[in-house]
């Protein structure tokens, strides 16, 4: 399975300043692996020491956050877009998220 | 334990405190210092640690302090005349301030913001009238920035742009009122200055008027400790466009902290004395407390630029349940 990810600016000095890249794996969790192999230190970037995909970043396949899917183990098909985006400037594309977490 | 028996008195006449006052920008600065007393059970006796309150501005946050000055300078140079449309790239909380003021002032307001930003941030612009233009969650705050600058180049008649990261009233504004505020809150007393670095303006404006009054006050900056960070408002300045107004020279020192501590300061300070705040707080006072545990004497200020409720929305809370259920565990090993 090979899918397009795209990378946000703080994280493109890790793969030569290109704002997408191509990865091979059937899950989220194995694209972020397979990105790692190619572009070392991403991956720590992205994920916890417990693997976990980190609290501000936010992942979406074909527009859906990972988060309301199955996290990392979330499939990857042939030809999905796949986007990492920071949740620095606030917030997240996804009004779903509203209801995570919140105290 | 805190006396709350005299928070209300119900004898003699009421406390000194606003106020009536003529337009909502007369409340603007004069913010409350708190002692934080329940995260700070680990540091020396001999220091204190206080959080300036800057969320008791009526937009919100400490930016009302740097947009009223911009604005007001603009106006007193002929910069900003009636005609003109008030423009500018912020990630939010200059964009609510500007927009306050604007509504107040009588101008057009047209904000640059990254499409990420807290729906709340949009909502609250949108209600002061103000009008958004949304670029690329990819590039983060430099990415409103450049859309910005181009929109400007095309009608550079039209607008008039504070540009909060170059322009020097951004800085005065703390240097005029944060400044002297905190030396007077502090009773002179105050040894540390921390505060997070987003323009910068905050730690320059209040960092000189401190050294000015005396030079052995330290100054800390505060930034992410990675490029690639939750902590909104903040910049990691190594990879950032770095602000014209920001002078690392200046500062004593920078203390990096990830965005994880950040996260759980908050979480702490919300629980633990009762002050629900932002992520670029919560990296503030991570950072506070690390200088106070490090001396043996001395009085610690850093600054809350907003309150929580403007991120309740956000990644910030995703980590909640997680520690809370940790803070359980904890509890139960302890009696156990």
């Amino acid at each position: 399975m090979s899918a397009q990810v795209r990378i946000p600016t703080p994280l493109r000095r890790f793969t030569g300043g290109a704002e997408a890249v191509s990865a091979d794996g059937a899950t989220v969790g194995a694209l972020v692996d397979s990105i790692e192999s190619n572009h070392p230190g991403i991956k720590e970037r992205l994920c916890d020491e417990a693997g976990e995909v980190r609290r501000f970043v936010n992942i979406f396949v074909n527009g859906e956050d990972i988060r309301f899917i199955n996290n990392l183990d979330t499939p990857v098909n042939e030809g999905d877009e796949v986007s990492i985006v920071p949740a620095i400037a606030g917030g997240s594309f996804c009004p779903r998220l509203a209801t995570l977490g919140t105290p | 334990m805190l006396d709350t028996f005299t928070l209300f008195p119900t004898e003699g006449p009421p406390p000194v405190g606003p106020l009536r006052v003529p337009s909502v920008l007369h409340l603007i600065g004069n913010t409350p210092l708190l002692e934080i007393t329940q995260l700070s059970t680990d540091i020396p006796p001999g220091v204190r640690v206080y959080a300036k309150l800057e969320g008791f501005n009526p937009g919100g946050s400490v930016k009302d302090r740097p947009a009223l000055c911009m604005l007001q300078k603009g106006i007193e140079n002929g910069a900003l005349t009636p005609d003109k449309i008030i423009l500018d790239s912020t990630s939010g909380n200059t964009g609510i301030a500007l927009a306050l003021i604007g509504a107040v002032l009588g101008y057009p307001v047209e904000l640059c913001i990254p499409a990420n930003v807290s729906i709340e941030r949009k909502k609250i612009i949108s209600a002061y009238g103000a009008k958004m233009i949304f670029s690329s969650p990819m590039d983060g705050s430099d990415g409103a920035l450049e859309l910005c600058r181009e929109r400007l180049q095309e009608q550079p008649e039209r607008y008039f742009k504070p540009d909060q990261y170059f322009n020097p009233h951004n800085s005065l504004a703390h240097y005029q009122t944060t400044g002297p505020e905190l030396w007077w809150q502090t009773k002179e007393q105050i040894t540390h200055f921390v505060a997070g670095m987003g323009t910068g303006g905050t730690l320059m404006g209040t960092g000189r008027y401190l050294k000015e009054k005396n030079s052995d006050i330290q100054i800390v900056g505060v930034e992410p400790d990675d490029a690639f960070h939750g902590l909104e408002g903040l910049k990691h300045m190594d990879s950032s466009i770095v602000p014209g107004i920001y002078h690392e020279e200046q500062l004593d020192r920078k203390i990096s902290v990830s965005t994880e501590d950040a996260y759980e300061t908050v979480y702490r300070l919300g629980r633990e004395e009762g002050v629900l705040v932002g992520q670029s707080s919560g990296a503030a006072m991570w950072a506070a407390l690390q200088v106070a545990r490090e001396i043996d004497r001395g009085t610690v200020v850093t600054l809350f630029p907003d309150f929580g409720d403007k991120y309740l929305s956000t990644n910030l809370w995703i980590g909640w349940k997680e520690y809370n259920q940790r803070q359980a565990n904890a509890r139960v090993e302890g009696t156990a």
